[in-house]
């Protein structure tokens, strides 16, 4: 049901949101205003509507989970086309969106018969624009290398155009810089040099003929496919958010973390009035910090384990706001029928299990879950990479050595989709695998050399802070493995 | 770090500059204890008062090289560094801040402990600005708050 009411941010302490060109859509016959720049399942939130979807066997309501298409909560029938990723589809004049039955559309008969198809040759081919992919391409294209950076997304940047907060790290790798601000940063080198771009864009596969890969990549807004011939591809595909087991865990109003970040920092959207944080890791704080600067209060961070996981810095930074931590509490259930409209959070014993008559309820309508991330191996998997469980990098990884390179020749992972870590990292990595690629085609091998040993020293120095000791180890089992493969 | 985000006693006590430097004008007090990879208040220090023997090593403070200007307090990732200054029975107290209604000086504020709960009202003497919006809000309050008022409400 729509109510009427604009979630739209209007001030807030360090983002603009210019909204300066309007468009109207239709949804579901109703006229729906919305700006330039924002997509259609945040245009249709900012109006005020919660169920996007419905389960398909019990109807059940589903809304804004992840915000970046790698959930389904958003499909949507858009111009007759079923199950459209509506947060990752930019708004259009004149577009009809409509809601599907039982969260099913039914197949169009003829509108993509014949999509044009378009192929061209590049040098490395990096899919994913955010700090990995961006960070590698920059590498390489400076060095000589033929670039094109291919993303899902109609905004480029990956998850930095969210990131409010200033990153830590070294200077030469941005430290107490804004998130935002590296990726304007980082856009700007790449566009500089000329880097290629395909936004809207998804590559569907990825297999190798003739000795080079071959990229299959439909666009997301218009009936064309792209065949992509690249020596060198670098996966920089981020990570998917990780869901907590609770009844009531799809209801309307339980985000993942990026989700909400990117409705209130990448939107300006309000995401709800009263927010529960689920984990106290890094990115639980960073949120709670950031959901107080878009208007909306944060009642309480809860954290299963008995101390927090991110740094004491950004712990105290909300505790001085007034904003409890409760350890040894998560979250038992989400209450509400159509939407969260409250939530019952439990103290857990040592061996993990709730305490009974400890249970509290909390008047909330944002429940945000911060709970870890899982890497993005799809294309890995897909082209054939040998892939490892290693717990320690989040999930399933293509085996790497510390260059990068996985088993398939000619292709790199780098960044979350390697192995949970963090956006410097990311962008080390990125390096690395962009200086390599590079010196796999012979250019410049002396400064490719340098540029990559330069990049694997700082990230082993940024690995021995007591926050890096988990993924270092995990990458240690992963580089082992591949030096057992070759 | 017993309560999650709360310093400890035994770690303001590690964290406060002496007392005689405090007299003399505004010093920066560093709530930065963990190990973690960041060397942003290194650099941003235009007085290389701020040592970062390594990014994994928290920083040491030079309290005879340091102004008090604040840079550090504007530029610290962690929204660590506070300055502090004493002045007979008041204190002035400087602290990052990222929110809007923006404070202006002359206006009366709540002084907040590092809980966020009121412990004093408070008046705003002084107004810094970073190009990225981080603003270093310096408020005056009784002298005994030097090291509990950790930041403000409006």
């Amino acid at each position: 049901m729509l109510v009427p009411l604009n979630r739209r941010i209007t001030s807030h302490p360090i983002l603009e949101f210019p909204r300066e060109k309007s468009v109207a859509f239709m949804f579901e016959g109703k006229r729906i205003e919305a700006y330039e720049g924002e997509s259609i399942a945040a245009a249709l939130y900012a109006s005020g509507l919660k169920t996007f979807t419905r389960s398909y066997k019990r109807n059940r309501p589903r809304g804004w989970f992840c915000g970046i298409g790698k959930c389904s909560s958003c499909l949507m029938t858009v111009n007759g086309i079923p199950n459209v990723r509506t947060c990752i589809v930019p708004v259009k004049e004149g577009l009809n969106v409509r809601r599907q039955k039982q969260g099913l559309g039914t197949l169009p008969s003829s509108l993509y018969e014949n999509p044009e198809v378009e192929k061209f040759d590049v040098e490395l081919a990096v899919i994913g624009g955010g700090p990995a992919g961006l960070s590698a391409a920059i590498t390489a294209k400076r060095l000589g290398c033929s670039t094109l950076v291919i993303d899902e997304n109609f905004k480029a940047g990956g998850q930095l155009i969210k990131q409010t907060h200033k990153f830590f790290g070294s200077k030469e790798n941005y430290a107490g810089v804004r998130g935002i601000d590296i990726a304007k940063i980082l856009l700007k080198d790449l566009n500089e040099l000329g880097g290629n771009w395909l936004l809207s864009s998804t590559v569907a596969a990825d297999y190798i003929e003739g000795g080079k890969h071959v990229l299959i990549v439909p666009s997301l807004v218009e009936p064309k496919i792209r065949v992509i011939k690249a020596e060198t591809v670098v996966v920089g595909t981020g990570a998917r958010e990780n869901m907590l087991i609770f009844p009531n865990n799809d209801l309307p109003g339980v985000y993942g973390a990026g989700g909400v970040q990117t409705l209130m920092n990448v939107f300006g959207i309000k995401p709800g009035e009263r927010a529960l944080v689920v984990g106290a890791g890094n990115v639980g704080l960073i949120i709670a910090y950031q959901l107080i600067q878009a208007g909306t209060s944060v009642e309480a961070i809860v954290e299963a384990m008995p101390r927090i996981g991110g740094y004491f810095v950004h712990a105290a930074k909300v505790r001085r706001l007034g904003v409890p931590i409760y350890l040894r509490h998560s979250i038992k259930r989400a209450i509400g029928k159509e939407s969260v409209e409250a939530a019952e959070i439990v103290q857990l014993d040592e061996n993990w299990n709730p305490v009974e008559g400890t249970e509290r309820r909390i008047e909330v309508d944002t429940i945000v879950l911060a709970v870890g991330l899982t890497p993005a191996s799809e294309i890995p998997a897909q082209a054939g990479c040998k892939l490892t469980y290693v717990p320690e990098l989040g999930g399933q990884v293509a085996i790497h050595d510390p260059d990068l390179k996985t088993t398939i020749p000619g292709m790199y992972v780098a960044g979350d989709s390697s192995g949970i870590e963090e956006a410097t990292t990311a962008m080390l990595e990125g390096r690395i695998a962009g200086a390599d690629a590079a010196l796999s085609l012979g250019y410049k091998p002396d400064e490719a050399e340098r540029l990559k040993e330069k990049a694997k020293r700082d990230i082993s120095e940024f690995r021995e802070s007591p926050f890096g000791e988990r993924p270092r180890k995990g990458k240690e089992k992963v580089w082992s493995m591949m030096e057992a493969i070759s | 770090m017993k309560e999650a985000g709360i310093l400890s006693k035994e770690e303001i006590e590690k964290v406060t500059p002496p007392l005689d430097r405090a007299e003399k004008g505004p010093v920066a007090v560093i709530e930065c204890l963990e190990k973690i990879p960041c060397d942003a208040c290194g650099w941003a220090c235009p007085f290389d008062a701020i040592i970062k023997e390594r990014i994994t090593v928290p920083p040491k403070i030079d309290y005879d090289k340091c102004t008090g200007c604040g840079q550090c307090v504007l530029v610290c990732p962690g929204l660590a560094i506070f300055l502090i200054e004493l002045d007979g029975e008041k204190a002035k107290v400087t602290v990052p801040y990222e929110f809007l209604p923006e404070p202006r000086v002359g206006q009366e504020v709540v002084a907040l402990d590092r809980r966020g709960l009121p412990v004093t009202k408070a008046k705003v003497l002084k107004v810094m600005r970073s190009k990225d919006k981080t603003l270093a809000v310096t408020i005056e309050v009784p002298r005994e708050l030097f090291m509990e008022v950790r930041g403000i409400r409006i």
